[in-house]
């Protein structure tokens, strides 16, 4: 029994007498469980901030629905919301960040790099722009711009198969495209328009209700299981197509279903939130890291997402005023500058 | 179209005293579990084999040979069901292969292709643990048999002490045979190796060429893989297969398939084959240059 003394690291098994089998990584476990708690805890203070302080006791007992009438009613009618389409959207965006960086085996394959940002911007600005749409119509114009730009870079990069640095490579042209088409639509706004599309264009959590959060909830409702599901195959992708069809894995189905998961995540988020950028890239990235573990780690993912998103707009409303900044800004150097540090701190360890 | 026939007697050497495990090339049924039939191969339009047919004996080790781009590693895929034949079929256990689920072929065919990715990271045992996808379920995600099939490979290929390594941090040599245990845990009666020593010194290709002799002589695993090199083949194969230009050129035991006659009609070079002296089986020696270059000059106006 030597060699059983002799694995410390790495996954362990929960087996039952019945022949039933889990496989379990002790420390990516700790680390879900601390991001997810690390998501919550932010939750809760950020409820508490803003121009009428609430304590943090005081939001927990509100939430549980034993407090003073006039806190819930900022807490659970004006708060609360904001603070689940932070924690959806941040979650939406590692997941698909996840997804995305896991299918193209490359950590530039995210959707802030693919365009699916851009794509979604040029859908709502066309709604500003040329119909002067509601806010319902330029959500809906975003969800469509993203999902047309997540099949086009599919269609254009499939060729006997999606290979990572074709993907990267189309999306990054599918992007440049996008950009120019958003650059025109700004340049056509009348003044008013165009300052619309600037607010959104800078993603920004402030004046979201429940509205914006039962769609994203119904939509990870379904797609966090189906993906979830589809996750052994994925680890399995990791060593090539070859490796993993030849384990057994229908590679291309569990590529599809996955890419098209992905591109829901992102869009949705992209459209409830406007182009948070970053998220989507650094989350699994860091997330990596926490775990040192191989896998596309998508659970670890999408609670660092969560949790960095709403740690973000956190730190917009508290450090710079009242949502002055947004949520985009602290997003890319709250997260550029963690991986930043990760990585330097890494290097010595020759790994990338 | 095939033609398998034997070009001409050996040049030098006797020919029938080898005490190489041949006979186990005898099929006990009349039906091979793995072969192709009249298969039309092609990439895109691009297309490498027509009407192909070949048959993989049941326990044997058999040895693909070729020129480059012959079309050795095509089939391979085509074998391993990575690529759909245009025309034609492959059968497994008297299955067309497509048709049959991925995991159920996962179980009984397994494929060490050239090119594999091992992820940023993983540990040796990880990666041989992936074998074992297809035997694995969302509710059978790690079995103590599983533990036990992988700690098992991972001995039998010499690597039980690495385990903790990253591969990552390990030589060319030891990689491959990770590789290698990782498909082992497989644990499947069939077994297809794409070039499996490419890239490797003399002394690790001899490791894993013997590592390959093992599973077959002592597991009865039936054996297909990819070779450069000729002497190897014909040392360690009990079936030859010969490709050129997509078609079977010859098959057979490597003592009546490698023939000097044939080296040349297959791989277009003059040579001697002679008895290997540690093994006694065909040697191929290639001419020396000058005696080529007479040859080459000799046919190029025999043709012109």
């Amino acid at each position: 029994m030597k060699s059983a003394q002799k694995t410390p690291r790495g996954p362990r098994a929960l087996r039952t007498p019945g022949g039933l089998s889990v496989r379990l990584d002790p420390r990516a476990l700790i680390v879900v469980v601390l991001l997810a708690v690390a998501a919550l805890a932010a939750s809760v203070v950020l409820i508490g901030t803003g121009d009428f302080p609430i304590s943090a006791g005081d939001v927990v007992r509100t939430l549980f629905g034993d407090g003073e009438p006039g806190q819930e009613f900022i807490v659970n009618e004006l708060r609360l919301p904001r603070v689940l389409v932070g924690l959806l959207v941040g979650a939406s965006l590692g997941l698909g960040g996840a997804l995305f960086q896991a299918v193209s085996r490359n950590p530039l394959g995210s959707p802030d790099v693919l365009g699916l940002g851009q794509g979604a911007t040029a859908g709502a600005l066309v709604m500003i722009v040329l119909f002067s749409g509601s806010t319902a119509q330029v959500t809906v114009g975003a969800l469509v711009g993203g999902l047309v730009t997540g099949a086009l870079i599919y269609l254009l990069a499939w060729r006997r198969g999606v290979h990572g640095y074709r993907l990267v490579l189309v999306g990054i042209g599918v992007s440049a495209v996008a950009t120019a088409v958003n650059g025109y639509l700004l340049t056509k706004a009348d003044f008013v328009d165009a300052a619309r599309a600037v607010v959104w264009m800078t993603g920004t959590l402030d004046g979201r209700d429940w509205k914006q959060v039962r769609p994203l909830l119904v939509l990870a409702g379904v797609l966090v299981p189906l993906v979830l599901a589809h996750a052994r195959g994925l680890r399995m992708m990791e060593m090539g197509d070859d490796v993993s069809h030849a384990l057994g894995v229908r590679v291309e189905r569990v590529r599809l279903v996955l890419m098209v998961s992905a591109v829901l995540l992102t869009a949705a988020a992209t459209a409830a939130a406007g182009p948070v950028s970053f998220v989507a890239l650094t989350a699994p990235q860091l997330a990596r890291r926490l775990t040192r573990s191989p896998g596309p780690n998508l659970v670890a993912s999408l609670c660092m997402g969560a949790a960095l998103l709403v740690t973000a707009d956190w730190a917009s409303q508290r450090l710079f005023g009242d949502g002055q900044l947004p949520v985009g800004v602290v997003t890319g150097v709250l997260g550029g500058v963690y991986l930043l540090w990760l990585l330097v701190t890494e290097r010595k360890a020759g790994r990338i | 179209m095939t033609r398998p026939r034997m070009t001409g007697p050996r040049m030098t050497g006797p020919d029938d005293h080898h005490s190489r495990p041949a006979e186990r090339n005898n099929p006990r049924s009349a039906v091979n579990r793995l072969s192709a039939e009249d298969v039309t191969l092609a990439y895109d339009q691009r297309v490498i084999a027509e009407q192909l047919s070949v048959e993989i004996p049941d326990h044997s080790f058999t040895v693909i040979v070729g020129p480059n781009a012959c079309g050795k590693s095509t089939l391979l895929r085509a074998l391993s069901r990575m690529l759909r034949p245009s025309r034609g079929r492959v059968l497994l256990d008297g299955q067309v292969i497509q048709s049959m689920p991925a995991k159920k072929v996962a179980r009984t065919l397994g494929l060490l292709p050239q090119s594999s990715v091992a992820p940023d990271g993983i540990t040796v045992a990880d990666l041989v643990g992936r074998g074992r996808y297809p035997h694995q379920g969302v509710l059978r995600q790690w079995s103590a048999e599983d533990e036990r099939v992988v700690r098992e490979s991972m001995a039998r290929t010499g690597v039980a002490e690495l385990a903790d390594r990253y591969v990552d941090e390990l030589s060319g040599g030891q990689r491959q045979r990770v590789w290698i245990a990782m498909a082992l845990a497989q644990q499947t009666p069939l077994l297809l190796l794409d070039e499996p020593t490419t890239y490797l010194d003399i002394q690790h290709q001899i490791d894993v060429l013997d590592l390959c002799a093992e599973l077959h002589e002592e597991q009865g695993r039936t054996l297909v893989a990819v070779l450069h090199d000729l002497n190897h083949a014909a040392r360690y194969a009990t079936h030859l297969i010969a490709l050129k230009g997509g078609e079977v050129i010859a098959q057979g035991a490597p003592d009546e398939v490698v023939t000097a006659g044939l080296v040349e009609e297959v791989f277009g070079l003059r040579c001697q084959v002679i008895d290997d002296p540690e093994t006694g089986t065909p040697l191929v020696v290639p001419a020396a240059r000058r005696g080529r270059a007479r040859a080459g000059r000799a046919a190029a106006t025999e043709v012109s």
